[in-house]
């Protein structure tokens, strides 16, 4: 592959020594090119006692900055640790690559989802196809194999020009990156919202799965192990890319001088590297790995170091490149894809390389770990590294930044969509039905998802259009695992801690709403900039909210990832906490599908439904009406109903089960009648437009035969939880006695039709 | 005696374990092989799985094509030995010149995952014949470069001969010409889809169970001979 993507020089590739560094103390530095700040760049030289060398200043530039670090954010994720609830599913936790959750049979998954916002906004294709590589990596180096993905995207409005640059851009790149790789895409979210017109945000997830006794850690132990270096070699792309381009807002300098800084992705060698890995792992071969992702070679040398709590040397002339004017700077910042670093035994590594080279991954020694505490490197035989480990990996700054609920808050919570005009006769619900429909926001996503690969391995039980991704793990027993992402910006704009908690109850729900039994949290938290107290208001109450929600239903946050700084200019986004829930089910044989595939069946709507129009679709689309609250949250309301669906799956008294989010019951209705290709006859109350169009959380429609009706309604006394007859499937359409009726073949046009008008 | 069937594997291969599955399913033992192996180690037919083999750098299948491993196919395929390329194996039977045609870029320009009705024209290959012809059945296709292509007088000829193995029948996805969907060579042993078969195994986790056909009928052709 051509790389003509030359890096502007971030630092001189002249040799810069420790006894450089000795020598002219007064030395300016580029410190702040490199994004750090004066009083930073004052702690450094105090931490080591003189001024940084060039190759220092790259490594602490990379690893304090915020995508890093965790400055900004590290002080309130504590409560993540704090909050915890008391459980024994967790084999590692958040500071690891990704956490690692025992799902019984002698089994763990790990699963992570991380922000690739900014390079996608730059360069659509490779930024989103690395965002699935990066991601792909850190669930390898935790010894697992990667066993399916997913991507929550959003985008400005879908019919305005640079949409089409961006969209297409980006889910191509997910497609071509993530198929090549073969795995399944089995679900994740499409949304759409003038704010991310300028910033869009592309999260992507992955999820792995392992043997209790193949858990890996990112830690270099045994002085005199060596340290391999294997995959593609390196070259100047994405130098930088963590300091510069996903820790500043766009704006000022113009895009381009950003440019450079997305790396380019090869999946083939991803690939190859996923089963190189894995082989090595069998053979035990493996004492300690770290995948090469945001800050490169300076990263994994650093937290492997100060994970094993030893010293490394590193040769910086032993990193085979791809461009061999990089000096020991660029070497160090370069992020360059398809990258991994282990720690082996000097006597395996021999066995190391005879099975890099079945796979035609090179493999290089380019050091060994020592027992003397520091991280040292060399460059043409000249010493340019000497530092602690744990002063770049673990000893960043931690900023307490100001945070102040802004004014217009007020304002936005005043707006009560009460004051809407709601739809009554017939002919007008059926109108605003038809328009969630057509809308981008509520209509079928299949011109995106129809570029994944949701097949390949085989054991892909759901995936899109169901709630949540489910995932065979063992065909003799039928355990698998359930996944879901949620996220809802208009909620958070509202109320963060209250749209934070909606989007953690929502990936719950829909992970019960399978049969599985939800267990840990993985979230990526996408604000604007740290440094707007507003943004930082909004960026604590979701952090609070997503803390508590996960205390309140007992399931733990394992991981995650905040990506600050999505604004362009001084706008930020919505604040978008995206949340990942995964769940495991006891076999998924008996998993629970979202269409009505058979007449005859009782539909039953399950939870409360009450007038909340705050940040509703339907507020949105019909009337542009933003403001208000968002719906209630009622997370035991929300154990109880995802209780009682996983009694009722396992019993077998569901032929169906869908969410009910967006778009109410309105949108959930026509969406199972049109995967399952039947139709519905519904009898509706006299607050019709409630019925239809209101977002109360906790809640969920499910059709059951007529015969497992008594059981089901006592299952839901049981469970606390209120449901309701409602109708009845069958006939060929959508119709709400004395209101509407919409043929099944229209309700399909109108679902079609946003997306394929647009991006053809 | 359980037939064998080989699957290979190439560096980017990806379908290869859920083919190995369906060989098993359909009963016959799946053998692992290698795509830098000098022999067949025997077997009694070869599947070539979906993927992005060598990562379909060049143009698909025109590297895999050379693996040695391919020497022994094309000369075993020469004496008979049913061998099935599907997707990206189909690519490479085409690269190989075992089969007639090519694949090209599909006709929206995008990867193309959907889960289709194709209908079998030949009913007599080595692949094909526990389907009857006409017969309609549910499988999957997952492809970026799935549009076949052949000059004129190569598409008479496969029509004439009863080349074609299966069409499309719930529209054409890709842009394939004539919609065909799969092709055969004379013999009737050596078979290319662009569908994928082995996705079509279980209801649990694909369409239908109607794909389990090709590889039921590979082992009633082994036990013919």
């Amino acid at each position: 592959m051509s790389q003509d993507v030359a890096a502007e020089p971030c630092a001189p590739a002249a040799q810069d020594t420790v006894a450089d560094a000795v020598a002219t103390p007064g030395r300016e530095q580029p410190f702040a090119a490199l994004g750090l700040t004066a009083e930073e760049y004052a702690r450094i030289a105090g931490l080591l006692g003189r001024r940084p060398t060039d190759a220092e200043l790259a490594i602490y530039s990379v690893m304090w900055s915020e995508h890093c670090s965790y400055k900004s954010s590290r002080k309130h994720l504590r409560q993540f640790a704090d909050k915890a609830p008391a459980t024994d599913v967790l084999l590692a936790g958040i500071g690891q690559n990704a956490g690692v959750v025992d799902i019984g049979q002698g089994y763990a998954v790990t699963f992570k989802i991380e922000s690739h916002n900014h390079p996608s906004y730059v360069e659509p294709f490779q930024g989103a196809a690395t965002g699935v590589g990066g991601i792909v990596r850190d669930i390898l180096a935790m010894g697992a194999r990667p066993v399916a993905v997913m991507d929550a995207l959003r985008f400005g409005p879908a019919d305005a020009p640079d949409t089409r640059r961006v969209l297409p851009g980006v889910v191509s790149g997910i497609s071509f990156y993530g198929n090549c790789l073969g795995l399944p895409n089995i679900g994740g979210e499409l949304a759409f919202d003038p704010c991310y017109a300028g910033n869009p945000l592309v999260n992507a997830l992955c999820v792995g799965v392992l043997r209790h006794e193949d858990l890996k850690l990112a830690a270099a132990t045994g002085p005199g192990n060596q340290v391999i270096l294997f995959g593609s070699r390196t070259g100047p792309d994405g130098i930088g890319g963590a300091s510069v381009l996903a820790s500043a807002s766009f704006g000022g300098t113009g895009e381009g001088a950003k440019r450079p800084s997305v790396q380019v992705g090869d999946p083939f060698m991803e690939k190859l590297l996923i089963e190189c890995c894995l082989e090595l792992n069998r053979a035990g071969l493996v004492i300690g790995i770290q995948d090469l992702g945001a800050a490169g070679v300076a990263c994994a040398t650093t937290e492997l170091a100060a994970g094993g709590g030893t010293g490394m040397r590193v040769r910086l002339d032993s990193v085979p490149l791809r461009d061999a004017s990089l000096g020991p700077a660029e070497i160090l910042m370069s992020e360059s894809q398809e990258r991994m670093m282990a720690i082996v035994e000097p006597g395996r590594v021999a066995a190391f390389m005879d099975i890099c080279a079945k796979w035609d991954v090179q493999a290089t020694v380019i050091g060994e770990v020592t027992d003397t505490g520091r991280l040292e490197m060399s460059w043409q035989g000249a010493q340019v590294v000497d530092i602690p480990p744990g002063s770049a990996a673990d000893c960043g700054p931690v900023y307490d930044r100001p945070a102040h609920r802004p004014a217009t808050q007020d304002e936005l919570l005043a707006a009560d969509p009460a004051r809407l005009p709601l739809p009554t006769a017939g002919t007008d619900l059926r109108a605003d039905l038809l328009l969630l429909l057509r809308s981008p926001e509520g209509g079928d996503k299949t011109w995106v998802t129809e570029q994944y690969d949701r097949y390949v391995r085989g054991d892909t039980v759901l995936a899109m259009p169901h709630d949540a991704g489910l995932v065979r793990i063992d065909a003799e027993t039928g355990l698998g695992v359930a996944l879901a992402t949620d996220g809802n910006g208009r909620y958070c704009q509202l109320d963060p801690y209250a749209g934070t908690q909606l989007a953690l109850a929502e990936a719950y729900r829909n992970v019960a709403i399978t049969g599985a039994r939800p267990l840990a949290v993985t979230n990526c938290l996408n604000f604007g900039s740290p440094e707007d107290p507003a943004v930082m208001w909004q960026f604590t109450e979701a952090v609070r909210g997503l803390a508590d929600g996960c205390q309140q239903l007992g399931i733990p946050v394992t991981g995650g990832n905040v990506s600050f700084y999505n604004q362009t200019g001084g706008t930020p986004i919505q604040p978008t906490p995206v949340v990942g829930v995964l769940g495991v089910h006891d076999d998924v044989r008996r998993r629970t599908v979202s269409g009505f595939t058979a007449a005859g069946a009782s539909v039953v709507l399950l939870g409360d439904t009450r007038p909340e129009f705050g940040g509703s679709l339907w507020a949105w689309l019909r009337h542009g009406h933003l403001g208000g609250r968002p719906p209630a949250v009622d997370l035991d309301a929300e154990k109880a109903l995802a209780g009682l669906l996983a009694v009722a799956a396992a019993r077998g008294l569901l032929l169906a089960a869908h969410d009910l989010s967006d778009g109410g019951l309105a949108l959930a209705l026509a969406e199972s009648c049109l995967s399952g290709g039947t139709g519905c006859v519904i009898q509706p109350p006299a607050d019709a437009a409630a019925f239809l169009f209101s977002e109360s959380a906790g809640r969920a429609v499910v059709a059951a035969r007529p015969d497992a009706l008594p059981d089901l309604v006592s299952a839901c006394e049981a469970a606390g939880v209120s449901a309701a007859v409602i109708g009845t499937t069958g006939g060929p359409a959508l119709e709400l006695t004395g209101l509407f009726s919409v043929p099944i073949a229209d309700l399909a046009a109108a679902h079609r039709a946003a997306l394929p008008a647009l991006f053809g | 005696m359980t037939a064998r069937i080989a699957v290979v594997t190439f560096p980017g291969s990806l379908d290869d374990r859920d083919a190995r599955r369906a060989v098993r399913r359909a009963g016959a033992e799946p053998v692992e092989l290698w795509h830098d192996d000098a022999s067949l180690h025997g077997v009694d037919g070869v599947v070539l799985p979906g993927g992005f083999s060598y990562g379909d750098y060049l143009r698909c299948g025109a590297i895999a094509r050379f693996a040695p491993v391919m020497r022994q196919i094309i000369e075993a395929a020469g004496r008979g030995l049913p061998v099935l390329g599907i997707c990206n194996g189909f690519q490479i039977l085409c690269e190989a010149h075992l089969l007639p045609g090519a694949l090209a870029r599909n006709a929206g320009l995008r990867f193309v995952t959907r889960d289709l009705t194709i209908r079998i024209e030949n009913d007599t290959s080595a692949w094909t014949r526990q389907y009857r012809a006409g017969q309609h059945i549910r499988v999957v296709l997952k492809s970026g470069e799935g549009a076949y292509m052949a000059d004129p007088q190569t598409l008479a000829s496969i029509e004439a001969n009863g080349q074609v193995l299966a069409r499309y029948a719930s529209g054409n996805p890709n842009g394939s010409q004539r919609d065909i969907a799969g092709v055969v060579n004379e013999a009737g042993n050596v078979a290319g889809l662009m569908p994928h078969p082995e996705h079509a195994i279980d209801e649990l986790t694909g369409p239908s169970a109607d794909g389990l056909g090709f590889f039921a009928s590979m082992l009633q052709t082994v036990a013919a001979r």
